[in-house]
């Protein structure tokens, strides 16, 4: 056991069972995943990226690129690339780790040495875009899928609930380490609202590794704990931060039985980002063995969670906070073997305490190598030469089973850069450090520089490690400083560039531990300096969120509203089989017993014809149009002449975009002279009705009008067949049925309830829509199906509207029209108001591409051999081998009426090549042959919605 | 997520927007007066201006009236909305 007998801040009295890998360990309350598997002597933990080298634990935070494991909380519940020092360890953990096969200790992968021979710097780049691309397909792509990739995705759906929360805020202080809480401390005592929130389980930062600070700590939490005015957020990360100070934050809530997570979103008034520094490591070669830790993780694990992590320590340090660790380690009984000192000479105090310690001190010496397979068991110190290059052969040997790295700091501004600040180059400190930024933020703290000093440049930090084997830059990704080397050799000149080349910080961890060295790497093949070579860009998420948070409740019946029509009930009681149109759900059609859906569709079509069939049209768009203007505005708008429709009649009515081409169509009812009754399709309700508002408010403000949706207010059910006047008739109440012809509409009773009648036919039959209260919908429904009894009343679905009105040629928008037909090209040129100076776009239909003869127009089709059925969608061409399509099909239904397949199409100049041949493109044989005919097949003349 | 002040009801979030495209263009009288060209021009041409912008937008999901506004392409900020008619303002320095 490497656990320490005292010290720390975990809980000794609550000893916690986990496993990982399938072995049993224990643990204690307050000890993260990392700290347990190190107080178990567990460095082992994963395999990586690319070259499935084994890994053990680099840090003791948020940035770690290698500890990624697997926790597996149950079906739906396992989560990869769980970051091992970031999980709070729990009663009954169970922890995988990922990236390896057949094992973790025996990976046949890294056995073979298969990835690192052919995975360079661009090696993706070169394998999509050059002559490799079918080796992609073959084989590399297959192998790379076994080998590679970032644990597994669950399977199941996740039973955990997340939730969201907006919050507002005075003050956000993003970072509880010394600077956040004397940050929260001082704005709380001006009486403001603060939030404070650390992505880690205990608030602290820093501090929880300096026992002397813990009562100060305790003291200023338990203040701030106390002032109501202020929220404690811990385990919540401050993730995206978008304008004007909207800050997102990921909470881990992970409540028994409760919410996992929470996504806040909080506006605050001012932002203070105390977000701290990061340590760098430092790029040599096999610099990735397990065993080889960033100093001060391996002092906070002494520290703060009572953890030796090695028994026999060696330091490379270009940084003083590197003997700050030795020292932490060898008080708590470690033996430090060295420490090697990058920089020319060691700062004399800490050199002369090394030496009252008993430690030697290597100045100018770097690591040429490190030993060990599973976990480091020594390594090559090496003194620097001139251009820093380690000297391999003036190497000494120095055994050691923990290898800290002090490569100094870089500070935490990825969210300051979110926010849209400038960095500037402090060449002092040797960092980018926050400038001028819009937003009301301030940063304090390590984040700031404040409280940093300056080692070892980080340029010469990377100096002589281009030419060293496997020297590690990016460990997540596996990008090795040969790799950065390579890029700049082969052109890549920007920083940006050379990111995506060679993958380096594009990992989950961001880059946390690798952008700075990546960019001293490439700063040295170029001779140039960091802020010349410049910065990537910092992306939100900060670190990695969870698709439920951003989901929340928006998942399952929650995910997209369902709308339903009045007779939505009904229908399901009947077993009617639905289709979504839109965000409603229809009615498709009302299957009887042993009916599939050709049968169904086909008794319900041929009811319509010989008898009478009834239909829920209450999802069609209904927008009232009220005002002494109300036709004056139609007029401007719609093709149709409106001014001369007299009260009590109603017109099929065509909508244009300015461009000329059909947007919407829909029937108008003059209810009065100032109040009109317009309908929409059911999927363009919303956007018609906001194109009407936009000319109604910017371009017509002088005319007197108003537009209200009363889409969901009416119920309105089709009556439509030959003996639908016999059903409604009786029912209806203050109608004069001798002035009631085609295309009028009244306002009277049916079964008892105000209702606005209209007689139209979507059907070609004869037909009515009874327009009434949708919630009177039901009652007026079951009245007439009553009175349809003795007339074999039956209701239809879509699908066979969708034939009948087929039958009849008529279009439906958005099927037989793709935003680029016209009204000509639909055969729909005679609803123009044609003494009309004007109406949306009707100048664009006298331009020169609108007049051509050979533009693509509606036709009929019907196959040659009268039975088989074209692909709606499918091509159509002149000739069985033409290789030029002329057009569409839009359309194509099995007619029960006809006895023969009829589809509608769009042809180039179509309408002059009735009777011709034209052929549909099929995915699974031949073209076919069609006919084009006439697209009205049923009652051309017109006579049954008359009669 | 932007706070849009509507000139109507005061700061709302952006998700109660909808953008409508450039601001200012208007529909000529008498588009029958107008060549093809001239008609293209007030169709389909349109600035994309890097920097300062004069858009129009709606406030779709609460008073439903349709405002202009004076925003950066690049920042997303805005520096102005106004009603239409209103003169437009001048972007800032
Ligand atoms: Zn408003």
């Amino acid at each position: 056991m490497t656990r320490l007998a005292t010290g720390g801040r975990i809980d000794r009295t609550r000893p916690l069972r986990f496993s990982f890998d399938g072995r049993a360990y224990t643990g204690f309350a307050g000890d993260t995943l990392a700290s347990a598997l190190l107080a178990n002597g567990v460095h082992l933990v994963g395999r990586s990226f690319k070259y499935h080298r084994p890994r053990g634990i680099l840090s003791a935070g948020v940035e770690e690129p290698n500890a990624l494991v697997e926790i597996d909380r149950g079906a739906g519940r396992r989560e990869p690339n769980a970051r091992a020092t970031v999980v709070p360890l729990v009663e009954g953990l169970v922890a995988r780790s990922q990236n390896r096969w057949p094992s973790l200790r025996f990976d046949l992968a890294a056995v073979n040495g298969l990835a690192s021979a052919v995975l360079g710097a661009g090696f993706y780049y070169k394998t999509f875009l050059g002559p490799g691309r079918d080796a992609w397909h073959k084989r590399w792509e297959p192998m790379i899928r076994r080998m590679a990739g970032l644990g597994r995705a669950p399977e199941a759906p996740d039973p955990d609930r997340y939730g969201n929360r907006y919050a507002h805020a005075e003050v956000l202080v993003v970072g509880a380490g010394p600077a956040g809480i004397r940050a929260a401390l001082e704005a709380a005592a001006t009486g403001a609202r603060v939030v404070l929130c650390d992505e880690q389980a205990e608030l602290g930062g820093s501090l929880l590794a300096e026992p002397s600070a813990w009562p100060q700590l305790a003291a200023d939490l338990a203040k701030l704990r106390a002032n109501p005015r202020v929220t404690l957020l811990p385990r919540t990360t401050a993730f995206s931060y978008g304008l004007q100070n909207f800050v997102a934050l990921a909470q881990v809530v992970e409540a028994t039985g409760g919410l996992r997570e929470r996504l806040w979103q909080v506006r605050a008034g001012r932002v203070v980002l105390a977000t701290g520094a990061l340590e760098r490591p430092i790029p040599f070669s096999g610099n990735d063995r397990p065993g080889v830790m960033l100093a001060d993780a391996a002092r906070h694990y002494v520290q703060r969670w009572g953890v030796l992590p090695g028994r026999n320590v060696t330091a490379l340090v270009a940084h003083d906070t590197g003997y700050s660790a030795a020292f932490a380690l060898q008080d708590a009984g470690a033996a430090v073997a060295a420490v090697l000192e990058m920089r020319a000479t060691a700062p004399a105090a800490l050199l002369a305490e090394a030496t009252r310690r008993g430690i030697r001190v290597l100045a100018n010496h770097g690591v040429s190598a490190t030993r060990g397979g599973q976990r480091i068991t020594g390594l090559l110190a090496a003194p620097r030469g001139a251009d820093g290059t380690p000297d391999a052969a003036r190497a000494t040997p120095i055994a050691c089973d923990l290898l800290l790295l002090a490569g100094g700091w870089t500070p935490s501004v990825h969210l300051f850069s979110q926010a849209r600040g400038k960095l500037r180059w402090d060449a002092a400190l040797d960092a980018f450090l926050p400038d001028e930024v819009r937003e009301a933020v301030t940063c304090v703290g390590a984040c700031a520089g404040e409280g940093l000093a300056p080692g070892l440049p980080v340029t010469q930090l990377a100096a002589g490690s281009a030419t060293a084997h496997k020297a590690f830059v990016d460990q997540q990704n596996d990008v090795t400083t040969r790799d950065i080397a390579l890029a700049v050799r082969e052109g890549f000149r920007s920083i940006e560039h050379v990111k995506r080349y060679t993958t380096n910080g594009m990992a989950t961890d961001q880059g946390k531990t690798s952008n700075m060295l990546g960019l001293a790497v490439v700063a040295g093949q170029l001779g140039r300096s960091v802020p010349e070579v410049g910065l990537t860009t910092f992306r939100a998420p900060y670190t990695p969120t969870s698709f439920g948070s951003f989901a929340g409740r928006h998942r399952g019946m929650l995910f997209d509203p369902v709308r339903t029509a009045p007779l939505h009930d009904w229908a399901m009681q009947q077993g009617a089989v639905f289709e979504p149109v839109g965000q409603w759900q229809r009615a498709r059609y009302f299957p009887r017993t042993g009916e599939d859906m050709h049968a169904a569709v086909a008794r319900e079509c041929l009811a319509v014809r010989n008898a009478v069939g009834i239909f829920d049209a209450s999802t069609l768009g209904k927008i009232e149009v009220v005002g002494p203007d109300a036709a004056v505005f139609l007029e401007r708008c719609y093709v149709n002449a409106w001014r001369k429709l007299g009260v009590g009649r109603c017109r099929y009515g065509l909508l244009l975009r300015e461009d000329g081409f059909i947007y919407d169509d829909g029937v108008v009812g003059r209810i009065a002279e100032d109040r009109c009754h317009v309908t929409t399709t059911t999927g363009g309700a919303a956007r018609v009705l906001h194109m009407l508002e936009d000319y109604r408010q910017t371009e017509f403000p002088d005319l007197r009008v108003w537009l209200t949706s009363t889409t969901e207010h009416w119920g309105v059910i089709a009556l439509q067949g030959p003996r639908a006047r016999d059903v409604l008739a009786p029912l209806v109440e203050g109608l004069d049925w001798r002035d009631f012809p085609h295309m009028a509409v009244a306002e009277c009773r049916v079964a008892g309830i105000a209702a606005r009648l209209f007689r139209v036919s979507f059907s070609g039959e004869l037909g009515f829509e009874v327009n009434v209260p949708a919630s009177q919908a039901p009652a007026v429904w079951q009245a007439l199906l009553q009175a349809g009894a003795a007339h074999g009343i039956t209701p239809y679905g879509t699908e066979a509207m969708h034939v009948l009105r087929a039958e009849k040629g008529f279009i439906i928008v958005g099927q037989e029209t793709d935003g680029t037909v016209t009204p000509e090209d639909a055969g729909l040129a005679w609803l123009i108001g044609k003494a009309k100076p004007d109406f949306i776009g009707k100048r664009s239909l006298s331009r020169p591409e609108m007049l051509r003869a050979d533009r693509r127009q509606l036709v009929g089709l019907v196959p040659r051999d009268r039975s088989a059925l074209p692909d709606e969608g499918a091509q159509l061409i002149s000739s069985a081998d033409a290789r030029v399509a002329e057009g569409h099909v839009t359309s194509a239904y099995r007619s029960a009426t006809l006895g023969h397949p009829v589809a509608l199409g769009l042809l180039a100049a179509g309408r002059a090549r009735l009777g011709d041949t034209v052929f549909a493109t099929r995915l699974d044989g031949p073209p076919m042959a069609l006919e084009v005919v006439s697209p009205v097949f049923v009652d051309p003349k017109g006579e049954r919605l008359r009669g | 997520m932007v706070l849009i002040h509507c000139p109507w009801c005061g700061d709302r979030a952006e998700l109660e927007f909808r953008h409508c495209g450039e601001a200012h263009l208007v529909r000529p009288a008498d588009p029958a007066a107008l060549d093809d060209a001239q008609w293209a021009e007030y169709l389909a041409f349109r600035d994309n201006p890097r920097g300062w912008a004069r858009e129009r937008w709606r406030h779709v999901h609460g008073c439903g009236r349709f405002f202009n506004a004076l925003r950066h392409t690049l920042t997303d900020r805005f520096a102005a909305t106004y009603k239409p008619g209103e003169a437009w303002p001048e972007p800032p320095a």
